[in-house]
């Protein structure tokens, strides 16, 4: 159960090395009896080299700064972290969000709100032409000081689609992935966000939760969960939320020292693989977005970042933003996308076939 | 280690097949309709199927659908739960036979 945990970073962790983890994942003993290569899948479906769609999501990472230390964490985000995005860097990823045509900014970190400049950049998103700004709030983030509680009012005076995390509608489950008492505190964060009318029929506010498994399993079908979800959280805590999002781990970072821990790596990356789905292949996230680091640097993906694996492009930083050279390169994929193409398929926004 | 149940061995269920191919297939085919989602969720069934594997006790079983609940959406506390439907099932099958016993007594003692 919740033990606090500290990040790899802090612990000095080899894995704290996105070279490392890729030597983890490249070097493993699973291809003893069991050779799977991620690109020889890809492959196979007629998929390789993964090229761009249209560019849909500009996703930007503001920063490894949280309030929380989740025993999962894909960006082995903590209070220590001290990698934040710079005001310059954010007044670049305007201008690239102008050229770049994407419908949707998608703000994650850490705790995107513990930025200092993080309303402000918010309020200079809403003056783009853009349909939807989405902010990745851990919840408890509203709760942790003063100056947070008045979050909900500003997510909904700039229309902000919420995402949140919450592994399961009990306590013992989500303390034992995110600590302890974040239960309590993600149930009250969000009675707030319901008061203000996020989840609420027809307020046209968005709060859509995030379910990713406690362990080294894959997700349920995200249709039934949502409605086990719906209605426990209705009945126990009178919560309402739009949709909920089943994500599958991926074997990277905090998640990946748990699954060496646990000696449950090469079962997980057997289980994922086995799983392998071409249709899921054909709709990874990466087709339709990019990712923005804390400084500046452009990835894939928000998996991909924390790897510090950038783009295969000679404009590789905001500072050099070219969309049309972006669109034509090639996606950098590795062992750990077959956490994407897994059963029904996983992106930020849930599965995917 | 040398064993009469090994883990291994789960994954080669499918293998059944190489003694008896029709059977084998009919029975897969089967089992496959079964835990579809239909009048119960395949949540439900896979509690049922955990509470079976008790019941029945089969580390294979036991194995499998521990993984298949948690996949399902299921958390420790309905599985446990669920076995203890088992539990309560089976001491409640040998309990209920002490009727048959009661009567059987009666009918030979003073
Ligand atoms: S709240 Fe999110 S960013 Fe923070 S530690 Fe947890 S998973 Fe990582
Ligand atoms: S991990 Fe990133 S690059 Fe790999 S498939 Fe997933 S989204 Fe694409």
């Amino acid at each position: 159960m919740g033990e606090s945990i500290k990040s790899l970073h802090s612990r000095h962790s080899e894995l704290a090395n996105g070279y490392f983890q890729l030597k983890v994942l490249s070097n493993n003993s699973l291809s003893n009896h069991h050779e799977v290569n991620f690109t020889e899948k890809l492959r196979e479906s007629k998929l390789f080299p993964l090229k761009p769609t249209q560019l849909e999501i500009f996703q930007i990472n503001v920063g490894k700064m949280c309030n929380q230390v989740c025993k999962h964490c894909h960006v082995d985000a903590g209070p220590d972290r001290k990698e934040i995005m710079t005001k310059e860097t954010m007044l670049l990823c305007l201008d690239a969000i102008k050229k770049s045509g994407a419908h949707t900014v998608d703000l994650t970190g850490g705790a995107p709100e513990m930025n200092p400049h993080f309303r402000w950049f918010i309020q200079e998103i809403s003056k783009l032409s853009i349909n939807k700004i989405i902010v990745r709030c851990n919840l408890t983030i509203i709760l942790a000081n003063k100056k947070y509680h008045d979050l909900p009012d500003f997510f909904k005076a700039h229309t902000i689609e919420v995402v949140s995390s919450l592994p399961y509608f009990t306590a013992g489950r989500t303390d034992a992935q995110r600590g302890d008492g974040v239960f309590e505190k993600s149930i009250k964060a969000l009675q707030m966000l319901n008061e203000v009318g996020y989840g609420i029929k027809d307020s046209g506010l968005i709060i859509n939760l995030v379910y990713n498994p406690s362990g080294a399993f894959l997700p349920p079908a995200q249709h039934a969960l949502e409605l086990d979800f719906k209605t426990k959280l209705k009945a126990n805590y009178n919560i309402d939320f739009n949709s909920l999002f089943a994500i599958t781990n991926l074997p990277i970072s905090r998640f990946l020292d748990y699954l060496l821990e646990s000696k449950n790596y090469e079962s997980y990356m057997e289980k994922l693989s086995n799983a392998y789905n071409p249709v899921a292949a054909a709709n990874v996230m990466c087709r339709n977005t990019i990712s923005i680091g804390w400084d500046g640097a452009i990835y894939d993906c928000d998996f991909n970042q924390m790897l510090d694996l950038k783009v295969a492009s000679s404009t590789n930083h905001i500072s050099q933003f070219h969309i049309e050279e972006l669109q034509n390169r090639n996606i950098v994929v590795n062992q750990h996308c077959f956490g994407c193409t897994a059963g029904a398929g996983s992106s930020c926004g849930g599965t995917i076939s | 280690m040398n064993t009469y149940y090994n883990p291994e061995d789960l994954k080669k269920f499918g293998n059944i097949a190489e003694f008896e191919k029709n059977l084998a297939n009919k029975f897969f085919n089967y089992y496959g309709e079964v835990f579809k989602e239909g009048a119960l969720t395949a949540r439900e069934k896979s509690l049922i199927a955990l509470a079976v594997a008790h019941a029945v006790q089969c580390p294979y079983c036991i194995d499998a659908y521990t993984v298949d609940a948690l996949e399902k959406g299921c958390d420790e506390a309905q599985m446990m739960e669920a076995v203890h439907v088992t539990a309560a099932i089976r001491g409640g099958a040998s309990l209920v036979h002490s009727v048959q016993m009661m009567n059987k007594a009666k009918e030979i003692t003073m």
